[in-house]
């Protein structure tokens, strides 16, 4: 758990970040055979550039597992993207990249 | 005895344990949200209700084969000063599926895949310069292909 894919390619002054964590994300109303299914997903997640945060997410249950998601930052090539999210039983993961 | 259990269940440190231990929530609102995310999923259903009708794309599918996985786009990239973008599916058992908090060089621009239970109508709702706008969508959600 924690993998974090994070690519973000500058483009015309733009850059776009495309993330994705693998996370099960479950939603703890699930079951499987009978039991309850706890709890498991990413419920805050930060992005920034430059040391400065751009997005700052609440995320509920019901984003998908594995959640994929894609930003817009003013940037050039070059710059520093950092991604960093917690889930509800506490654990944290973070992902660096150098924009291309 | 009763005392000594409320003390154990604050001595846990959690304040979901104490809340439970309260009776204030029931166990599967615990493990569903926190009740923080509740409230603003509350909030943002209020907010939603009053929003007039954006002026941004909103990309979804009409038909969602699958309700794990359904993808949605917001781009507001053309609006100036957006500070928030939030998705709401009306029919989920928690609302709002996430919100997106935008500062200093981002731009209006959000992708995700959410979960849907079942069809249901999805609103986009864009914060830009203290006023929330929203545009909704019907998603039809097929579970096995069979139609809904």
């Amino acid at each position: 758990m924690g993998k974090i894919k994070l690519k973000p390619k500058a483009r015309k002054g733009v850059i776009g970040i495309k993330a994705l964590i693998k996370h099960p994300m479950e939603t703890g109303l699930r079951k499987k055979k009978g039991k309850v299914v706890p709890a498991n997903h990413i419920v805050h997640m930060v992005v920034s550039h430059n040391g400065n945060v751009v997005v700052d997410a609440d995320i509920g249950s019901s984003i998908s597992k594995n959640p994929y998601f894609k930003f817009n930052v003013a940037g050039a090539k070059g710059d520093t993207i950092e991604l960093k999210y917690k889930d509800n039983k506490g654990k944290t993961g973070s992902a660096t990249a150098k924009s291309k | 005895m009763k005392r000594r259990l409320f003390l154990k269940s604050a001595m846990a440190g959690s304040a979901v344990a104490t809340a439970v231990g309260a009776g204030l929530l029931t166990p599967t609102m615990v493990f569903a949200n926190s009740a923080d995310f509740k409230a603003k999923s509350d909030a943002a259903g209020a907010s939603s209700a009053g929003a007039g009708k954006g002026s941004f794309k909103f990309k979804a599918p009409k038909i969602a084969e699958n309700g794990a996985v359904v993808p949605m786009t917001v781009d507001a990239s053309k609006m100036e000063g957006v500070t928030n973008i939030s998705f709401f599916v009306t029919n989920n058992s928690t609302p709002l599926a996430a919100s997106f908090n935008l500062s200093g060089a981002s731009v209006g621009y959000v992708s995700t895949r959410i979960k849907m239970g079942k069809t249901s109508p999805v609103d986009a709702l864009v914060t830009a310069g203290g006023a929330t706008t929203k545009v909704s969508q019907e998603v039809k959600v097929t579970i096995g292909g069979c139609g809904g």
